[in-house]
C-alpha cells in the first residue's frame, strides 16, 4: 500500500467549475483517479467533466464516500475550502492554490495537525502514485511505478527529474510537492517517516532548493534515527544571491540562513549523496557515481 | 511589501502604539516647518526601505528650525545602499532609560508567529541572538487562538517589568500583534522600543513588512505596492511590469525557464559548465505564448546579456505555444541574441516544427544544452 493515495483513494475537487479544476480533473480521471464529487459554492447541481458538483462537502459526503481532497480554490477562499475539508475528516487534502496569505497557511496547518489530517502543499503540484492514481497537476507521462519514493519543493523540477528516472529505468512508488512556500503542512521529515514504514518504497529522492531549514531537519532526521533506506538528493539554488526571492515564496536566503551550501553539507554529513546536477541522481539511486556524460 | 517607517508610524498610531511626536518632510522648507511644531531637540530620519541607513548617514540630530532643515538637505541628497529617500520623518528625540527590541515574526521552522523580544534593543538583534541566546526572549504562538493577553504578558515580565510597567508594555505588545494580523505583516519590528526616564514605552523605531500574497486583502495599499523600491533594479522593475518573477544576476548569460526549481537548476548547470547567468526568470509552471515572448523581450533588452538560454520542461505548458512565443519575438521585434533553446515534453514535435520553420533548433536534453549556453552557443 503506498503513502498518501492509491487506487482506493476517492477525491473530492474543491473549486470543481474554475478552469484550473474543470480541465486537471479531466486530466485525473484520465490517469484513472478516482474523482467521487466536486464542490464549488452556488453551482451545486452541476455535472463536470461527468462529476456531480455540491455547494458545500457536508452534502457531497452525503450522496458519495470521498476520503481525499484536492483544493484548486483561487487563494483569497483557499483557507475556507481547505477548513471544510479538513473539517469533515478528508485526508489528504491536497492544496494546490498558489499564492496563499501565509497568515492562512499557517492557520490551515495548525487545524489539520490538530484534526490528525495531513495537508500537501499548499503550493504544491500535489501527490502520484504512478499506475495508481494522481491528486495533482503534474503530466502523468514522465512517472512510471516502482519502489523509489520522491519528494521535492518544485514542481517541473520534479518532473523533470523523475522523467530521468523513468528514461534511466528506475520507476517510483510515490512522488510528490511538499510546496513552494514558506508554510506546508507535509515537510521532508513527514514524507521520510512515511516512507521509512512504506514496503513499496525501497529508496528515497530529496529535491530540495534554498530557503528555510526542512532540509537540514531531513538530515538531522535521518542521522537521529539511522533512516535504514539509500537517501539521495539534489538542492537547486547553488547560485542565488541572498535576499531575493527566487520565484517561489519560500525560496529566499535570509541574512546567512536557507544557502544551498549550507544544506548540501548536512544532507551529506547525515549520509545522504548529494547530487551535482539533477541527471546524476539516476546513477546515485544505482550506488554508482559514475562521472556526468556530457 | 516593506513599508516605510513613517507609514508604519501612522497604523501603529492608529492602533494605539505610542510612536514619537513627529512629522514627514520632503524638502529642507518643509522640514523647518515641522520642526517648529515638535520642538526641542529632534531626529531626523532618511525614509528608506534599505536597512542600515544609521550608518550610512541617514539619521541625524537637530536642535533649531535651521539645523532641521540642513540636516533634512544633506540626507536628501544621499544615496543609502543605492536608494535615494525622497523623504525624511522629523521625530521628537526620546529622553532614553533603557532600549528594547522587539519583533512578531513568522517562524518558518515553528509553523507559527512568534514573539522575539530583548532588553538589549537598538543593536542587530540575529547577532545577540548568536552571542548571547539568554539575551533573547522568545514566545511561539498558537496559530489558531494567535497571541492572548497572557502571551504578551509572559514576554513582559521575561523582560524584567512588573506593575503599572508590566500592564503598559502587555498593552504594546498585544496591539503591535494586532497590527501584525490587520495587515497581513511578515514582520512587525521596534528596534528600539525605548523606555523612556519617566518609565513610559515608545517604539521609536518601527519596520513593518507586509505580506505580499495578502495584498488582495489591503486594496488600500495597491498602488503604493507598485512603488518600487531601491532594492530592485530597473530591468527587475521593467520584468515586474510584465508579471514575470525576476532577479538579476550579474553574468551575461540570459535564463528563461519554467518553474522556480527548474530555474535555479538551470541557472546552477550553467555555473556548473562555466558559464555566468545573467538573471533568474520563471515564466511559471504553466506558461504560455505570451509568456515566454514577455521574458524574451525584457531579457534582450538588457546590454550585458549576451545569449539567451530557454529551458522549457513542458507539462501542463505545451511546446508548440512556447515555439509560438519565440517566433512572434523573431517576428515582431526581432531576436537580438543567439538563443539556446532546449524543449521537452508536451507537444514536443509540434514545437520543434514551429522552430524549424522559422530557422531555429532546439535540443532535447538539458545538460547538453546548459553546457552549450554556458560556451557560448557553440
Amino acid at each position: 500500500m503506498p503513502i498518501l493515495i492509491s487506487r482506493r483513494t476517492r477525491a473530492i475537487v474543491a473549486g470543481i467549475t474554475g478552469n484550473q479544476g474543470s480541465f486537471h480533473t479531466k486530466l485525473m480521471l484520465a490517469y484513472g483517479t478516482q474523482i467521487a464529487a466536486g464542490v464549488t459554492p452556488g453551482k451545486g447541481g452541476a455535472t463536470v467533466q461527468g462529476v456531480p458538483t455540491y455547494d458545500t462537502v457536508a452534502a457531497a459526503l452525503e450522496k458519495t464516500d470521498a476520503n481525499a481532497s484536492i483544493i484548486f480554490v483561487p487563494a483569497p477562499h483557499a483557507k475556507e475550502s481547505t477548513m471544510e475539508a479538513i473539517d469533515s475528516g478528508l485526508n489528504p487534502v491536497v492544496v494546490i492554490t498558489e499564492g496563499i496569505p501565509a497568515r492562512d497557511a499557517m492557520i490551515m496547518v495548525a487545524y489539520a495537525r490538530e484534526r490528525n489530517v495531513v495537508i500537501v502543499g499548499p503550493n504544491t503540484p500535489g501527490v502520484i502514485t504512478p499506475g495508481e492514481s494522481k491528486l495533482g497537476i503534474m503530466p502523468g507521462d514522465v512517472f512510471s511505478p516502482g519502489n523509489v519514493g520522491l519528494a521535492s519543493r518544485s514542481g517541473t523540477l520534479t518532473y523533470e527529474i523523475s522523467q530521468s528516472l523513468t528514461h534511466a529505468g528506475i520507476g517510483q512508488s510515490t512522488c510528490l510537492g511538499i510546496g513552494g512556500d514558506p508554510f506546508t503542512g507535509l515537510n521532508f521529515v513527514d514524507v521520510l517517516k512515511l516512507f521509512r514504514e512504506d514496503d513499496s518504497t525501497k529508496s528515497v529522492v530529496l529535491i530540495g532548493e534554498i530557503g528555510g531549514s526542512a532540509e537540514e531537519d531531513a538530515a538531522r532526521y535521518i542521522k537521529d534515527t539511522g533512516y535504514e533506506k539509500p537517501v539521495v538528493a539534489y538542492v537547486a539554488g547553488r547560485a542565488a544571491p541572498p535576499g531575493k526571492r527566487m520565484g517561489h515564496a519560500g525560496a529566499i536566503i535570509t541574512g546567512s540562513e536557507g544557502t544551498a551550501a549550507a544544506k548540501i553539507e548536512s544532507l551529506a554529513s547525515a549520509g545522504v549523496k548529494v547530487a551535482e546536477v539533477p541527471s546524476e541522481l539516476p546513477n546515485l539511486l544505482r550506488g554508482r557515481t559514475a562521472p556526468l556524460q556530457v | 511589501m516593506k513599508l516605510f517607517e513613517f507609514e508604519a508610524k501612522s497604523l501603529a498610531q492608529n492602533l494605539g502604539i505610542p510612536v514619537p511626536k513627529g512629522a514627514v518632510a520632503s524638502n529642507g522648507e518643509e522640514a523647518r516647518d515641522a520642526y517648529k511644531r515638535i520642538g526641542g531637540d529632534v531626529v531626523v530620519k532618511a525614509q528608506v526601505l534599505v536597512a542600515g541607513r544609521g550608518k550610512a548617514g541617514g539619521i541625524k540630530f537637530a536642535s533649531t528650525s535651521d539645523e532641521t532643515r540642513e540636516r533634512t538637505n544633506e540626507i536628501l541628497g544621499l544615496s543609502i545602499k543605492g536608494e535615494r529617500a525622497k523623504k525624511v520623518l522629523i521625530e521628537q528625540k526620546l529622553s532614553t532609560k533603557r532600549e528594547l527590541y522587539v519583533s512578531i515574526v513568522q517562524d518558518r521552522a515553528n509553523r507559527c508567529q512568534t514573539v522575539l523580544a530583548s532588553g538589549q534593543g537598538g543593536i542587530d538583534i540575529e547577532q545577540v541572538a548568536r552571542e548571547t541566546p539568554e539575551r533573547v526572549v522568545r514566545h511561539r504562538l498558537d496559530q489558531i487562538f494567535g497571541m492572548r493577553s497572557f502571551d504578551a504578558r509572559d514576554v513582559a515580565l521575561r523582560l524584567g517589568y512588573t506593575g503599572q510597567q508590566l500592564n503598559m508594555l502587555t498593552d504594546i505588545l498585544s496591539n503591535l500583534y494586532r497590527l501584525s494580523v490587520v495587515y497581513d505583516a511578515e514582520l512587525v519590528e521596534s528596534n528600539p522600543l525605548v523606555e523612556t526616564q519617566d518609565g513610559k514605552f515608545v517604539a521609536a523605531d518601527l519596520r513593518v513588512i507586509m505580506d505580499d500574497n495578502s495584498l488582495f486583502r489591503h486594496p488600500e495599499f495597491q498602488e503604493r505596492s507598485k512603488e518600487v523600491s531601491g532594492e530592485v533594479t530597473p530591468l527587475e522593475a521593467k520584468a515586474r511590469e510584465r508579471d514575470l518573477a525576476f532577479v538579476e544576476l550579474d553574468g551575461n548569460v540570459g535564463i528563461i525557464g519554467n518553474g522556480a526549481g527548474l530555474v535555479m537548476a538551470t541557472i546552477d548547470l550553467v555555473k556548473h559548465f562555466g558559464g555566468n547567468p545573467a538573471n533568474f526568470c520563471d515564466v511559471g509552471g504553466g506558461a504560455n505564448a505570451d509568456h515566454v515572448a514577455a521574458a524574451l523581450d525584457v531579457i534582450q533588452s538588457s546590454e550585458k546579456v549576451q545569449l539567451v538560454f530557454i529551458n522549457i520542461l513542458a507539462g501542463i505548458t505545451r511546446c508548440d505555444e512556447v515555439a509560438k512565443g519565440i517566433v512572434e519575438v523573431k517576428k515582431v521585434v526581432g531576436l537580438k541574441k543567439p538563443l539556446v533553446i532546449r524543449m521537452s515534453g508536451t507537444n514536443q514535435e509540434e514545437g520543434r516544427a514551429i522552430l524549424k520553420s522559422a530557422g531555429l533548433g532546439s535540443l532535447d536534453k538539458m545538460d547538453e544544452a546548459a553546457k552549450m549556453a554556458a560556451t557560448g552557443g557553440l
